[in-house]
């Protein structure tokens, strides 16, 4: 059961790598969202410290929700939704197997690509340590929860929009979460109260959205 | 138990939204049967064939596997069965060969050679090539080879010969027919005529006209018609 | 198909319970509006500003009771395939939706003398705007849907994961306004609201209730007949084609 699960992670890794530029489009847009706030709000490098961590966190949230309409869509589209569902494992460990390497191609690049955009926005020295912290605990959240949304829109029409409008309400909490670490860290405060908040939100999501989002499945295959 | 038959369906009944599509069919398979299933368009033959793999849920009815109700333990069932749906269920970026590679060993199969598989279906020279530069016929064989790739006792093939041409029918007959020798079950959804050695055969008709009268009186109790 | 899934029941009850809760709503509506209006008296801080509270607060109150009930009901849909369930949480939803809107107009209504201003990012005003977003979302998604029966099943799993998120969003935001906002501001929920105010805004709270059993019945109502339309339509599509099938 495991080996299954392992292999169905690298087979979404391999599907990701041969049909190219799912993770560098991620991350393309992630900077360019985030290029827009100096050009929006002025260039002053004390307004740009201000607000970068909470547009690195939204922009990072809107990277991610773009990327999740595809995230059973293909596999429906072409009948493997069908085979992934016959195979002799439960389907929500499928979900969690499939937001797993969804993660890995979008939310720990996204990561790694923001110390690069702290730069840009001036992000103070003390908040790198949090912000990647935070996007380590709070990016897996985000692929969890849109599992969610990403199965009850599969195969529905304006698909795409519905997703947005569902799941960036349930964000929320992990950008509060997220932005206000980095916040606490600039100004030389503990983080850690955000830290267990999120990996407590992490938790819950493990747990819950795989199972949410595999009865939604069901309802695609039906 | 020794009598009960290998796959049996009972009284099986499927509602597509809120339309009843099919009621009380019922059917039995043993080691080397075949049965067709045939119907009008939309008469539910995908659907029945869907739920006998577990896909979709049957509004009223059971499926029974080797004696005991598949829901008691789907995944040995799922274990012994490949489904062969309408779509070809293949990855255009990858090659045939790690497509077939990519489905056995998601089942648990590595010894399995795809391009023996591809062999039987008379495509083993486009084994390394993208499923992206291939015909919908080509792919259909890709699809079908998939049946050679991991051993299960149950075959469902939906609209199996879609987009074959003769050759192809006839190789898919010979499969067929050597899975059954080999003791195997396979349920096929067609219009046309199948290859190989003969089977059962199901009709699946719609539900007769009176019982929507009956539940959609209008003045009356709606409790049947939910 | 289910004993306690029987529309006729429930339109019976429906029928029973109407009058009663149109009655409710109207007394306790009439009365509490004219009391709280004209008869307490004005807030020794507020002044008559006050007067909002007895229509924000029990706003508030009916949108976060009605998603309770609208998951709660879709939990019972999900669980025994209750198809008046799924009437229910679909017919509350537009209701709760718009009992969010008045307490985010009135909300800034109060705001404007109180705080100088249209909208501040006042933790209660902002989980209000976020459940709002929550009902449209659940809204759309019913519509997104031809086959109804899906649109049942999926607007169930959100109504529940929406369930569960709304206490850590709720959390989330009044966290994220302590940290933002200094505590001086009034804020509308005084622990200390004086008995002569009090009894209005009970009032208030039951004619709310009431009116909202009294609208959730006739959409729920309506519902069922749209459903009966349906499957009288696909009665028709059925026989013409087995006629022509005949012929």
């Amino acid at each position: 059961m495991s080996r299954t699960f392992l292999m169905l992670v690298r087979r979404d890794l391999l599907l990701a790598r041969r049909q190219g530029g799912g993770s560098l489009l991620s991350i393309t847009f992630f900077v360019l969202v985030v290029s827009l706030f100096p050009l929006g709000v002025g260039p002053a490098p004390e307004t740009l410290e201000r607000i970068a961590a909470g547009t690195i966190w939204v922009a990072a949230l809107l990277s991610v929700l773009l990327s999740l309409d595809r995230m059973f869509q293909a596999d429906l589209e072409d009948g493997s939704l069908d085979q992934l569902a016959l195979l002799p494992l439960p389907l929500s460990l499928v979900v969690l197997a499939k937001t797993i390497a969804h993660w890995l191609t979008t939310g720990l690049p996204l990561t790694l690509a923001a110390p690069l955009l702290g730069l840009l926005m001036q992000l103070s020295p003390d908040a790198y340590g949090a912000l990647i912290a935070a996007m380590l605990l709070g990016t897996p959240i985000l692929s969890l929860i849109g599992a969610i949304g990403a199965a009850l829109t599969v195969g529905v029409r304006r698909g795409g929009v519905l997703l947005t409008l569902i799941v960036t309400p349930l964000y929320i909490p992990v950008l509060i979460f997220g932005v206000s670490a980095a916040e606490a860290a600039a100004q030389g405060f503990s983080y850690s109260a955000h830290m267990l908040f999120l990996s407590a939100i992490l938790s819950g999501a493990i747990v819950i959205a795989p199972i949410a989002a595999a009865w939604a499945l069901k309802l695609a295959l039906d | 138990m020794a009598d009960a038959p290998l796959l049996q369906g009972r009284n099986l009944a499927a509602l597509r939204g809120e339309r009843l599509i099919f009621a009380g069919i019922g059917f039995e398979l043993d080691n080397g049967g075949l049965l067709k299933l045939t119907g009008r368009n939309g008469a539910g033959k995908s659907t029945l064939i869907r739920m006998i793999a577990g896909l979709v849920a049957p509004f009223a009815g059971s499926l029974h596997w080797n004696g005991a109700e598949v829901s008691r333990d789907r995944e040995a069932f799922l274990a012994d069965l490949i489904y062969a749906g309408h779509q070809d269920g293949l990855k255009t970026a990858l090659t045939a060969t790690e497509n077939l590679d990519l489905f056995a060993r998601l089942r648990g199969t590595s010894d399995r050679d795809a391009v023996a598989a591809l062999g039987s279906f008379g495509i083993a020279e486009l084994a390394d090539l993208p499923v992206r530069y291939m015909s919908a016929g080509q792919r259909r064989r890709v699809s079908l080879a998939r049946l050679l790739m991991t051993p299960a006792r149950l075959w469902l093939l939906d609209e199996p010969l879609t987009a074959l041409d003769t050759g192809a029918i006839a190789q898919l007959g010979s499969v067929v027919d050597a899975h059954r020798d080999g003791g195997g079950m396979v349920i096929a959804a067609t219009h046309a005529d199948l290859p190989g050695q003969p089977g059962s055969v199901l009709e699946i008709v719609p539900p007769a006209d009176a019982d929507l009268d009956e539940d959609l009186d209008v003045d009356g109790d709606m409790e049947d018609a939910w | 198909m289910h004993r306690f899934a029987n529309p006729t029941r429930f339109l019976r009850l429906a029928a029973a319970v109407l009058p009663f809760s149109a009655a409710v709503a109207a007394l306790c509506l009439g009365a509490g509006v004219v009391w709280g209006l004209f008869f307490a008296p004005p807030d020794y801080q507020q002044g008559d500003t006050v007067r909002i509270m007895f229509i924000h607060v029990p706003a508030a109150m009916m949108a976060m009771g009605v998603y309770a009930g609208m998951a709660i009901s879709s939990a019972i849909a999900l669980i025994w395939r209750h198809a008046v369930a799924d009437l229910i949480a679909k017919a509350s939803a537009p209701i709760g939706a718009t009992f969010c809107f008045i307490c985010l107009v009135t909300g800034s209504l109060w705001g404007k003398p109180m705080w100088g201003t249209w909208w501040v990012w006042d933790a209660r005003l902002t989980s209000m705007l976020i459940m709002l977003f929550i009902y449209l979302g659940y809204m759309a998604l019913w519509q997104a849907f031809d086959d109804q029966t899906k649109a049942a099943r999926a607007a169930a799993i959100l109504a529940l994961v929406g369930a569960i998120n709304l206490p850590v969003i709720k959390f989330s935001v009044e966290w994220w306004n302590t940290l933002h906002q200094p505590a001086s501001l009034i804020t509308m929920s005084g622990p200390k609201i004086h008995e002569s105010l009090l009894w209005p805004l009970l009032l208030m709270i039951v004619g709310f209730g009431a009116y909202y059993l009294t609208v959730l019945i006739y959409r729920v109502r309506a519902e069922i007949h749209m459903r009966r339309t349906r499957m009288l339509r696909l009665a028709q599509a059925d026989r013409h084609a087995a006629m022509q099938a005949a012929e």
